[in-house]
């Protein structure tokens, strides 16, 4: 039940959203105790927002850039990281697993520590909408 | 003189399949014995979890540049939360398949000849975990101007073997092969 009506919900305030399997399954999974639905603008500030760690000021954006429709750069290996949005790059956000890792990771180096599932619901929103 | 001749087609059967059969099986003695390629260059990585996992971030270093003691400090769960810096943590099942693709092929477990030199050079060294640390690679960069490497914007550290390495997917690193960005052809 709760899924539909995210779904309903999530079609109604993002017409041009994508969603997969994975992240239909995420999201759910990801607001499950929440009371607060996911927000793409919420996501969006999550995104560009940036903090300082290790002495180095970072965000998201370090190393995926301002543009989703861009490719980003790793900021130590300089290796290419394929665009994040889906308008672009239709392999994203299809598996799971996959988003699991990277959220962790990421959210570790730039921010810290790990995202909550509010703040991942959030961001994935963003993502999917851009 | 038919039974030599049927024990030869027997044996040279066995020399091509021994040749051909398992790019990707890990070295044996034996398996170096009766193929007379005589490798120099290293195993190109064969494995496609560690080409997606270690390539998402970096050129997948093929697991015979480094010997067994270094694979073995990286590759664990803790190592990998601090990987130089980078959170590169992986799931138990993940770092468990990595492991075994890598350890069964590490430079000391192989016979090609870059192989067998970078495992001489790294002898009792069992504090070393960087690929650029490794002695032998050292020495094979000495004669190279910093200004084309670290000074180079489209090169910037040793680590970026594929830059310049322009056959390293394939685990040639000879030096035949190396264009450097802004520089060109590299002749001693």
């Amino acid at each position: 039940m709760k899924s539909l009506v995210f779904g309903l919900l999530a079609c109604v305030a993002a017409p041009f959203a994508f969603t997969s399997p994975a992240t239909d399954s995420l999201l759910e999974y990801y607001q499950r105790d929440s009371q607060v639905q996911a927000s793409i603008s919420e996501g969006k500030q999550l995104w560009f927002k940036s903090q300082f760690i290790n002495g180095q000021e970072r965000s998201c954006t370090t190393c995926h850039g301002l543009d989703l429709t861009l490719t980003g750069k790793h900021q130590r290996t300089m290796k290419l990281i394929e665009p994040m949005s889906l308008k672009v790059n239709n392999k994203r956000y299809m598996n799971e697993k996959k988003i699991e890792k990277w959220f962790k990771r990421n959210c570790k180096w730039a921010w810290g520590r790990e995202c909550t599932s509010q703040e991942k619901s959030d961001i994935l929103m963003f993502l999917l909408a851009e | 003189m038919r039974g030599f001749c049927s024990s030869s087609v027997f044996i040279i059967s066995l020399l091509f399949i021994s040749g051909s059969a398992g790019a990707d099986e890990p070295e044996t003695l034996w398996g170096w014995l009766i193929d007379f390629s005589r490798a120099k260059e290293v195993k190109p990585v064969s494995n496609l979890s560690y080409q997606e996992e270690c390539g998402a971030c970096h050129f997948a270093y093929p697991p015979g540049l480094l010997i067994e003691a270094s694979w073995r400090q990286l590759l664990t769960e803790k190592a990998l939360e601090d990987h130089f810096g980078e959170n590169a943590e992986l799931d138990s099942e993940m770092l468990n398949e990595l492991r075994s693709y890598v350890f069964q092929r590490t430079a000391d477990k192989s016979y090609s000849k870059r192989a067998r030199k970078i495992a001489y050079a790294s002898q009792g060294q069992s504090d070393l975990l960087r690929i650029t640390d490794v002695p032998y690679i050292k020495r094979k960069h000495h004669e190279i101007p910093d200004e084309l490497i670290s000074g180079n914007d489209k090169v910037r550290l040793l680590s970026q073997c594929n830059t310049c390495h322009t056959k390293a997917e394939q685990g040639d690193f000879d030096d035949d092969s190396v264009w450097i960005p802004d520089y060109g052809i590299w002749n001693k």
